[in-house]
């Protein structure tokens, strides 16, 4: 009656193995290490690196524990933190400012553990320390960023195929251009059709009228090209902070969310990531008529009045509204010095941007072209060259009144990429690495300490049975440590709440069962028909609580966020968890020990008393 | 060992009234408070920045105080956190500032005195985010909520899912009297506690929901009434509700002592809803499906007249 087929018990034997496999890189700890990536595609992170780094080590008698390569990173093993910084310099040394260069811990785990992709929990930033931002995209800007782009994709069209227009006015999110007759209308309409296939267009034949309209699945694609490129800008400026392993996620629709484990200079990071710049080349006007005009507090339509940043300080300069290119055509950007030793900025468009800009400078020598920054709304004119010649080949050079650091600066901001829209920060937390470590502590203490006296408190009372409960529950604890290390679920304190409350509450099954066994053999039932009824009795209430108590964690799980979704996601799994070993585990455990004997006239489960009539 | 050696069954259902207008009582006291003081929301909520700092030695607080006021930030509150050494400070909104510069420049101004400081934790969260939590918030507590009763209702019936519901409800609203009467903060850790009650207390209903089930279906209560069909489900279950009970608040406790104040609210939400829940699954549920009118017909299917003609 009370034994399990052999089958049952090989179940139970290979998750056991396969949680043990998965839970033992928590116990090897952590040692500190360096990663070197690559921020860019055409610089690769392989063997050569590898071999280059390890003679850089050699040369500097500096012995790594490992090196190995790790999703498109290279990752380098040290047995101390003295070890681990000098060993970043003499690389940093030898690979100069191409790769990314981070301080690092990584699993000390064996390698053939690895290789079965076991890895230690992975611990979130309450955790571990580090910085967590929630950005918002601005995407109204993001719109009229690119109706103000349309709108010079429609003049330079216009103009290229010589067809008279008078104004293109702006209403929302569509453009109006005024044409002269029904001629140049059916000829504009014609061209804008060919080239900008993604705009909705109506005619109004009497007033010679064109207006383009962005179509909803375009405002839906722009928006989310935003984000995305946003993500990207991240990225790369997450890059120059040399953080290892970052998280940079798009969060809803307008939402990012970049984390950065391990940094102590929250301050840096701030900044860097903070620089909600973008890039604009716009023309200068240098009429001095509409300047004066300008100057005197009337700004003439469709010009800014910008402040242009100079060594001597803020001038006035006047620029076109009209967009010509943006940060979006840059593919790269570096410092470097003009022939006669100048500092200057050397640009790389993409092919867009290189034909608009042979465009631009053909139609315009002589005059000044203004780079501008806009961040946070406010535009400033960070540099306005002279065109010089017609420049084709997409290969730019900026230079003028800069020192090799503002060089730097320009080329940093150009080559990290402008933002598609504004962003700001909508939430931040940082927590210091003492505090994490002290967060782990606490969790673990407290988890520790309540399980121990539970297990005390359960052999106590239900002697063998509370041993079998206390082995089970240990069970429990091990195969959720296991699932969260194998789904690589993000462990945060209010998680390590929720590991410590499901084990107080996974005892609640073992607890039904041993009192319902009792209560059967009070009723005067055999033990071994009271030990198949009591687990029978006690399954279908198990199954109730434990599905009612996991349909709220899974609605935890859906509509909550942050520290609620850290606990929902360990308190799901540990339903599951304990249901396992509550059920299969226990009563594996009980047929084992009492399963096998024919005659068994009692059961170790601490029952003294019956009722007497 | 054992604790429990009931001989009779305890006549739960008599006390029904009694119980009914005690749980009413603190119910409506429950309310009140909420409504009269209001929880002391976290920054999570209401927005604005939350910084935590410790000094190398214990931190002199006016001093500290009137370094943060001279940065004309609006309104900080400067407290102690448990130890000498630890101080929390908090900062409302302001358009214009970000957070970034904002705990930069108090960093810089606490630091100008010469004090040896380290910043733990800075939490900043904008407007819009909080009212966006509330909304999540809700909308988890009622997705709950229906979850559970349907479930309920499918597995037992309709009768006594919604005297589950009332009974959790009822968990709920006392622990955030609670925290409103004591203006302990209310934050979503504590959320999370919260919610996590929820599915807890329902618990102990489904389980003495199940044994009244059972108790229907056997040959021996036939006789009885519905209340001492009840009386006898709670009383077979008592021993076992008293235990789960006694050890889901161990580790709170253990929580609660060892767990620092990152878990106390979490701790203290759930200790409030273990005394509770045990008291409602057991005094508040129960009468209410008796209310109800819950019947032996209803959980028991009357036999299907096939199995009469095979014989």
């Amino acid at each position: 009656m009370n034994r399990y087929p052999l089958w049952k018990y090989l179940i139970i034997g290979l998750a056991l193995i396969a949680a043990t496999i998965y839970t033992l890189p928590n116990f090897f700890g952590e040692s500190p290490a360096v990663q070197i990536s690559s921020t860019r595609q055409s610089i690769p992170v392989d063997t050569a690196l590898m071999g280059r780094v390890e003679t850089a080590l050699a040369a500097r008698h500096l012995t790594p524990d490992g090196l190995f390569l790790d999703r498109g990173s290279l990752k380098v093993r040290f047995r101390d933190p003295d070890t681990q910084i000098k060993a970043r310099d003499a690389i940093q040394a030898e690979l100069g400012d191409t790769y990314i260069i981070a301080l690092n811990l990584l699993s000390s785990s064996p390698d053939w553990l690895t290789r079965l992709k076991a890895h230690p929990m992975f611990l979130g930033l309450d955790l571990r320390g580090g910085v967590h931002f929630l950005l918002e995209v601005d995407m109204k800007a993001a719109i009229d960023k690119t109706v103000e782009r349309y709108t010079g994709d429609i003049r330079r069209e216009l103009k290229a195929q010589k067809i008279r227009y008078g104004t293109i006015k702006r209403d929302g999110n569509s453009l109006t251009v005024q044409l002269r007759d029904a001629e140049t209308l059916k000829a504009a309409e014609n061209a804008v059709t060919r080239t900008l296939p993604s705009l909705a267009m109506s005619e109004d034949a009497s007033a010679f009228t064109l207006t383009l309209t962005l179509k909803p699945e375009e405002i839906t694609r722009i928006q989310g090209d935003a984000v995305k490129q946003n993500i990207s800008t991240l990225h790369n400026r997450v890059n120059e902070l040399g953080v290892a392993e970052p998280i940079i996620q798009q969060a809803g629709p307008d939402r990012i969310v970049v984390q950065l484990p391990g940094v102590q200079d929250t301050a840096k990071a701030k900044d860097i990531l903070g620089r909600t710049a973008a890039l604009q080349v716009r023309m200068v006007e240098d009429d001095t008529a509409k300047m004066a005009e300008a100057l005197a507090g009337n700004v003439p339509a469709g010009y800014d009045l910008l402040d242009e940043l100079t060594p001597r300080g803020p001038t006035k300069i006047l620029v076109k509204k009209d967009v010509e290119l943006t940060g979006d055509n840059i593919n790269d950007a570096q410092p470097g010095f003009e022939e006669n030793g100048s500092p200057a900025v050397h640009i790389n468009l993409d092919s867009a941007g290189a034909s608009i800009f042979r465009q631009v400078t053909a139609e315009n020598i002589g005059r000044r072209m203004a780079m501008i920054l806009v961040e946070k709304g406010k535009a400033e004119v960070v540099t306005a060259p002279v065109i010089r010649s017609e420049i084709g080949g997409g290969r730019v050079q900026i230079s003028g009144s800069m020192n090799p650091a503002e060089a730097q600066d320009v080329a940093l901001l150009l080559r990290a990429g402008s933002l598609a829209a504004p962003m700001t920060i909508i939430e931040e937390r940082t927590v210091g690495p003492s505090l994490g470590k002290e967060n782990i502590e606490k969790g673990f203490n407290s988890t520790l300490w309540g399980f121990a006296a539970i297990a005390v408190f359960m052999v106590i009372y239900y002697r063998v049975f509370g041993v079998i409960s206390a082995i089970s529950l240990g069970v429990n604890l091990f195969v959720l440590v296991a699932m969260l290390s194998m789904l690589q679920a993000t462990l945060t304190l209010p998680g390590i709440a929720a590991i410590a409350l499901t084990l107080g509450m996974a005892i609640d099954a073992n607890v039904l069962i041993n009192e319902r066994v009792r209560e059967e053999l009070r009723n005067g039932v055999p033990p071994q028909s009271a030990i198949h009824a009591g687990y029978q009795h006690a399954w279908a209430t198990i199954l109730d609580s434990n599905v009612t108590t996991l349909i709220a964690g899974l609605a935890l799980l859906i509509f909550g966020s942050g520290p609620v979704r850290g606990f929902a996601v360990v308190h799901c799994l540990g339903i599951l968890s304990s249901m396992f070993s509550a059920v299969l585990v226990s009563r594996g455990l009980v047929n084992l020990w009492y399963g096998r004997r024919r005659r068994l006239s009692s059961l170790s489960i601490g029952q003294i008393w019956k009722p007497t009539e | 060992m054992e604790l429990f050696r009931i001989k009779r069954d305890i006549p739960f259902m008599s006390y029904g009234k009694v119980t009914t207008a005690i749980s009413l009582l603190t119910f409506i006291v429950a309310v009140f408070f909420l409504f009269a003081k209001g929880l002391n929301l976290s920054v999570e909520f209401t927005g604005g920045t939350v910084m935590e700092v410790q000094y190398a030695q214990s931190a002199n607080l006016p001093d500290v105080r009137s370094r943060v006021e001279r940065l004309g930030l609006g309104e900080p509150s400067v407290q102690s956190l448990g130890t000498s050494r630890d101080v929390l400070i908090r900062l409302p909104n302001k358009p214009g500032i970000t957070s970034a510069q904002l705990s930069n420049q108090v960093m810089t101004s606490l630091k100008a005195g010469g004090a040896q400081l380290e910043l733990r934790k800075v939490e900043f969260v904008g407007p819009s985010v909080g009212a966006e939590l509330v909304e999540h918030g809700l909308t988890a507590v009622i997705v709950v909520c229906i979850g559970i009763m349907l479930y309920l209702a499918l597995r037992f019936e309709w009768r006594l899912a919604v005297a589950a519901i009332i009974a959790n409800m009822h968990d709920v609203v006392i622990i955030l009297g609670c925290f409103a009467f004591f203006g302990w903060e209310f934050s979503l850790t504590v959320l999370a506690g919260v919610l996590a009650v929820l599915g807890y207390s329902v618990n102990e209903s489904v389980v003495v929901f199940d044994r009244i089930r059972e108790n229907f279906r056997k040959p021996s209560m036939r006789t009885k009434t519905v209340a001492e069909v009840i009386d006898n489900a709670i009383t077979a279950t008592m021993s076992r509700t008293i235990i789960t009970h006694g050890s889901t608040e161990t580790m709170v406790l253990a929580m609660l002592l060892f767990g620092g104040p990152a878990l106390h609210g979490f701790a203290i939400a759930l200790t409030i809803g273990i005394v509770f829940g045990i008291y409602s699954s057991v005094l508040v549920a129960s009468p209410i499906a008796l209310a109800l009118g819950v019947k032996r017909e209803h959980m028991v299917k009357p036999p299907k007249p096939k199995q009469e003609a095979v014989v």
